[in-house]
């Protein structure tokens, strides 16, 4: 792989930009592997990174039926936080977050992380408890957050409506690490670096069949052919309980749609992201000028990458009431990703009933910031078998024994 | 937007009349089960990736519950029916099964 950098432009720049190699290989499926992954989003992509750079496991497929980087991690808002409650959720998010920060140089890929800060508003008196309750957790947790008064969420975000006909702001949790990221060139820069350490990223290839025997995987069925592996690792988000079914084993999960909404390109006006939970609505800007604007989920389960129509209805009555200069703003995109929602809001990274099967899902409404993390734990997973480290809590088995991470309040509304 | 006809008063209403109760037909486990059922009952869900049966509340109408059976991937509904069930109608899986032949049954 040749290395990006600024010479390599100016190199290039001299020949037309006619030298640029593939960014990732195209190869065709292999019949055997040590490990398949499947799912090429961002999760999968960073578990089978992390496989190959922490325990030198390089001889990998990672499947995947659309394109890479297709699914959410090219639908979601893009936000980057790690304010959570409980300690396994702030260790893993807080990881994700500082992988966040050396990604670009660790990938030789820009991601355009920008750590611009995350303010998530207090509008009742009981938010405003729970997030002073969050900033100590946090403070305990090594995790920066900090609960600020309303003249300063007015100073750093100035357009912001700070008495609401309905719910004033009353104060915000603060992470001033938190941010964005350019969410494609996540997928893309993982895919590129897995390529270069001799992956196979195959796209359009859709599994049909999980194949085991004896209780242990062996290998799996799909359109461009059988592979066969000892170690797989299911990453598929909305669609792991269709996967899961092929392994012979149930989910504790339901998927359902979560919409988002991008407004035409306008002069820079907001440098903070915005969430206010309460009236359900946030916000932030993208480097192109749109506002980027997350929705709700719909109630009921669904597979459709779209969602109702009086979501949006909401969520943009919720902006006009947070940031009245919005309501003149044409939309210019609206779509809708499948999420998959555990009971206490958690993850899942675990191993199933099926021996040498692994599963990465249940991240909900809010997994792009958890990439780098997920895929470091998951990686770990996948490698020793063993449930330990970042992923230790986050067993299949903690529904069985009672053993929740409750996040509700953390991921349960907005991202 | 979804349209459902709630059974209970005939009314054919939109989603936003409405509350989501989630997957119907649920086994319900009390005190004396065993860990595994009660997880069952409570958190392990089909979620399937196509024909669904559910449980919805006719809120802003009569607010009295009832099942729905319904695709998740084109949310095509197949009809609804009263909750006091403990399996859907006979005709209705009929329906859906000349519908869609690939389905696997209300069992699986």
């Amino acid at each position: 792989m040749k290395r990006y950098s600024a010479f390599a432009i100016a190199k290039n720049a001299v020949n037309y930009h006619r030298g640029w190699e593939r960014a990732w290989a195209k190869p065709e499926p292999k019949p055997e592997y040590d490990a398949i992954i499947i799912g090429a989003g961002g999760h999968g992509l960073a578990t089978a990174y992390y496989l190959g750079k922490n325990y030198g496991i390089t001889n990998v497929a990672i499947v995947e039926k659309g394109w890479l980087g297709g699914g959410n991690t090219g639908r979601n808002t893009t936000i980057i936080r790690s304010n959570y409650l409980q300690d396994p959720s702030a260790a893993i998010y807080e990881k994700a977050r500082s992988l966040y920060e050396t990604m670009s140089q660790d990938l030789n890929y820009n991601v355009m992380f920008s750590p611009r800060g995350v303010m998530m508003l207090a509008q009742t008196e009981h938010e405003v408890r729970g997030y002073q309750r969050t900033a100590h957790a946090n403070a305990l947790q090594g995790v920066e957050t900090k609960f600020i008064s309303p003249q300063r969420v007015k100073q750093l975000c100035p357009i912001i409506e700070l008495s609401g006909p309905r719910f004033p702001v009353l104060g915000a949790l603060w992470q001033p690490r938190g941010g964005t990221a350019r969410h494609d060139a996540v997928a893309w820069g993982y895919a590129r670096a897995c390529s270069d350490m001799g992956m196979d990223v195959i796209q359009q290839c859709e599994v049909t069949g999980i194949t085991q025997s004896g209780g242990q995987v062996t290998g799996i069925e799909t359109t461009k052919g059988v592979m066969k592996t000892k170690k797989l690792g299911i990453v598929v988000a909305g669609n792991s309980g269709h996967l899961a079914d092929m392994g012979g084993f149930r989910l504790p999960l339901e998927s359902v749609s979560l919409q988002a909404l991008v407004s035409e390109p306008v002069k820079p006006c907001m440098d903070v992201v915005v969430m206010a939970n309460t009236v359900h609505g946030y916000m932030s800007q993208s480097d192109k000028g749109e506002m980027v604007i997350g929705g709700g989920t719909d109630g009921f389960n669904s597979y459709t990458q779209r969602g109702s129509f009086h979501h949006l209805e909401e969520t943009v009555r919720a902006l006009i009431e947070t940031f009245p200069m919005v309501s003149r703003l044409k939309m210019l995109r609206h779509w809708g990703g499948i999420v998959d929602v555990t009971g206490d809001r958690s993850p899942i990274i675990s191993k199933t009933p099926l021996g040498g099967c692994f599963i990465n899902c249940g991240w909900g409404t809010g997994g792009f910031k958890a990439i780098p993390g997920s895929g470091w734990a998951m990686a770990e997973l996948m490698s020793t078998g063993e449930t330990q480290g970042l992923a230790a809590e986050f067993g299949l088995n903690r529904f069985q024994e009672g053993r929740f991470i409750d996040e509700s309040v953390a991921a349960g509304v907005a991202h | 937007m979804l349209h459902l006809t709630c059974p209970n008063c005939g009314q054919m209403v939109d989603e936003t009349d409405l509350h989501a109760g989630g997957q119907a037909h649920i086994t319900r486990h009390g005190a004396g089960a065993s860990d595994a059922d009660f997880e069952d009952y409570l958190f392990m869900r089909k979620n399937p990736k196509g024909v669904h049966f559910e449980r919805w509340r006719h809120v802003y109408g009569c607010g009295k519950w009832f099942h729905a059976a319904r695709c998740t991937t084109t949310l095509q509904v197949f009809g609804t029916y009263s909750a006091q069930t403990l399996t859907p109608p006979k005709p209705l899986i009929t329906k859906i099964k000349k519908l869609r032949p690939e389905w696997e049954g209300f069992e699986k």
